[in-house]
């Protein structure tokens, strides 16, 4: 048999051709699991025997000739907020001891359906209420390119998993830029579908009305490929795009203002190169950019703050001391002030539909920063020491408040190898043109980085 | 409740419930606060001020 291919396409391609049956692919993730777990800290649980089961089970249907789509045999990890029947959803938690699931989520389900081998739930950010997975009840998720660093969060475990090929896709949540922060970090495809593209029932909330789950992948293409089986629907046939002759809107201003110089030149690179492919970039502005944060800090507080009322009443000392911190701010905040937030959404939603007006997506980077080093409060940018939290959410956040589908995809790196990624944002409801024109533009952005 | 009044309150409730550490959260949080109601694009009961009267 030929080597295993490292992508969910490439994989489901030589499964289906078998060329590699399931069950040595899955061995392979567990084996990496059981090498660099220990360092990683990616995983909370492993579903060892579980995967071996579905592996073989895989195998026999695909040598059937029964198969179940490209995600058939396909080993993929969740984040630990994800309900699996029957084992605990420890949302990275003390506040979840005795958790058991009484059923899958429905995502959880329609991955079975496409008989996804799960190999086992991974770690994040407390509830997923921060970007670095720092405060976890198990520990810090670690780098796989450099463990004195954050991989990014709250989906931190789930971005290492797929990095150290523990795991061919995973399943993460983004509540302020969960999925693409991580992906970031780590030189992976993330994707943020439309606002309730994708179901959230059986995910841990953190902000009911901000929440969205989506893919964690080495490509765009396999993005495509688990999106298609999250949202439950037949795969609509992608339109094909070609980057000349697309014409994409790059934020700048607020957006370009507190960017490490790194960070910059690889985007500044990753643009002249689409330019030079034929694609048509033109600039436009948010003109209430600078209400972002606040208006995200009014929401997602307050909405976290109903959910946990009660644990943060009786059980305060089970949380990480900083997340605890952060709920509680969310009790303080009036109604009215939540109210005003939700009207400053309509204008930032207004905004942004209005700046995709003649594009065929927004381009901006997608993390201001390279991967923290894991301990560190603040980092130096645009001449000062900001809070890292707030530097890792700001180019993220606005999609969450409005809704509108977003992907990071690697755009370079920096010189001592810790990846860039550009996002691209497209209209909402128009996932697959999205996934088309990231698809068109992920070949010039540059290459990811992998181990 | 104006923002001075509000995070006097909050800072004398954070204290009675033992949590210091969270003094310079509601501190933050009164400047995003201030924010929010500082933007050009909150309606007022005048309608003066309303951003789709202007």
């Amino acid at each position: 048999m030929r080597a295993e291919p490292q992508t969910i396409t490439g994989l489901s391609r030589a499964l289906a051709a078998r060329e590699v049956t399931a069950e040595l692919v899955t061995e392979r993730c567990l084996q990496a699991i059981a090498a660099q777990n220990g360092a990683l800290n990616a995983f909370i649980r492993v579903f060892a025997d579980e995967a071996r089961e579905q592996a073989r089970q895989a195998d026999a249907e695909i040598a059937r000739g029964r198969s179940r789509g490209p995600l058939h045999g396909v080993p993929i990890s969740l984040k630990d907020l994800i309900d699996v029947r029957g084992v605990p959803t420890t949302a990275a938690s003390r506040v979840r001891e005795g958790h058991v699931a009484a059923r899958d989520a429905t995502v959880v389900a329609r991955l079975r359906a496409a008989g996804a081998v799960l190999v086992g739930k991974t770690n994040l950010h407390e509830f997923a209420l921060g970007t670095t997975n720092e405060d976890s009840a198990f520990g810090p998720a670690r780098h796989p390119l450099d463990p004195t660093r954050s991989p990014g969060g709250s989906s931190g475990g789930s971005a290492a998993s797929v990095l150290a090929r523990m795991a061919y896709g995973s399943i993460g949540s983004d509540t302020g830029g969960s999925i693409r922060i991580p992906s970031a970090a780590c030189g992976l495809v993330g994707f943020k579908p439309t606002l309730g593209a994708v179901p959230t029932d059986g995910v841990v909330p953190l902000s009911t009305t901000m929440d969205h789950v989506g893919p964690l992948c080495r490509s765009v293409e396999d993005a495509q490929i688990v999106f298609d089986v999250l949202r439950g629907a037949s795969p609509l046939p992608p339109p094909a795009r070609d980057a000349r002759g697309l014409r994409l809107g790059r934020l700048r201003e607020y957006f370009v203002a507190l960017l490490d110089p790194e960070v910059a030149a690889a985007f500044d690179a990753a643009c002249a190169r689409l330019r030079e492919a034929g694609a048509n970039i033109v600039d436009v502005s948010i003109p209430h950019a600078g209400d972002i944060a606040s208006i995200y800090l009014h929401i997602v507080l307050s909405e976290a703050a109903a959910y946990h009322a009660v644990t943060l009443e009786h059980r305060a000392d089970d949380y990480t001391p900083n997340v605890r911190l952060r709920l509680e701010m969310g009790r303080y905040i009036l109604a009215e002030d939540y109210v005003r937030a939700l009207r400053g959404r309509e204008v930032l939603t207004a905004e942004v539909d209005a700046a995709l007006d003649g594009c065929d997506g927004l381009l901006l980077p997608a993390l201001a920063i390279p991967a923290p080093t894991i301990g560190a409060e603040t980092v130096r940018v645009g001449g000062a020491d900001e809070p890292v939290r707030n530097v890792m959410l700001r180019l993220t956040q606005l999609f969450n408040i409005t809704g509108h589908p977003a992907i990071t995809v690697p755009c370079g790196a920096t010189a001592d190898r810790l990846p860039v990624g550009a996002q691209i944002v497209g209209r909402r409801g128009a996932d697959a043109e999205l996934l088309a024109a990231a698809r068109a533009l992920e070949p010039h952005l540059g290459p990811g980085v992998s181990r | 409740m104006t923002i001075k009044l509000w995070l006097e309150h909050a800072l004398q409730d954070a204290d009675r419930r033992g949590l210091p550490a969270l003094r310079p959260l509601l501190e933050a949080l009164a400047r995003a606060t201030s924010a929010l109601r500082n933007a050009d694009w909150n309606p007022d009961a005048t309608g003066q001020f309303d951003a789709h009267a202007r």
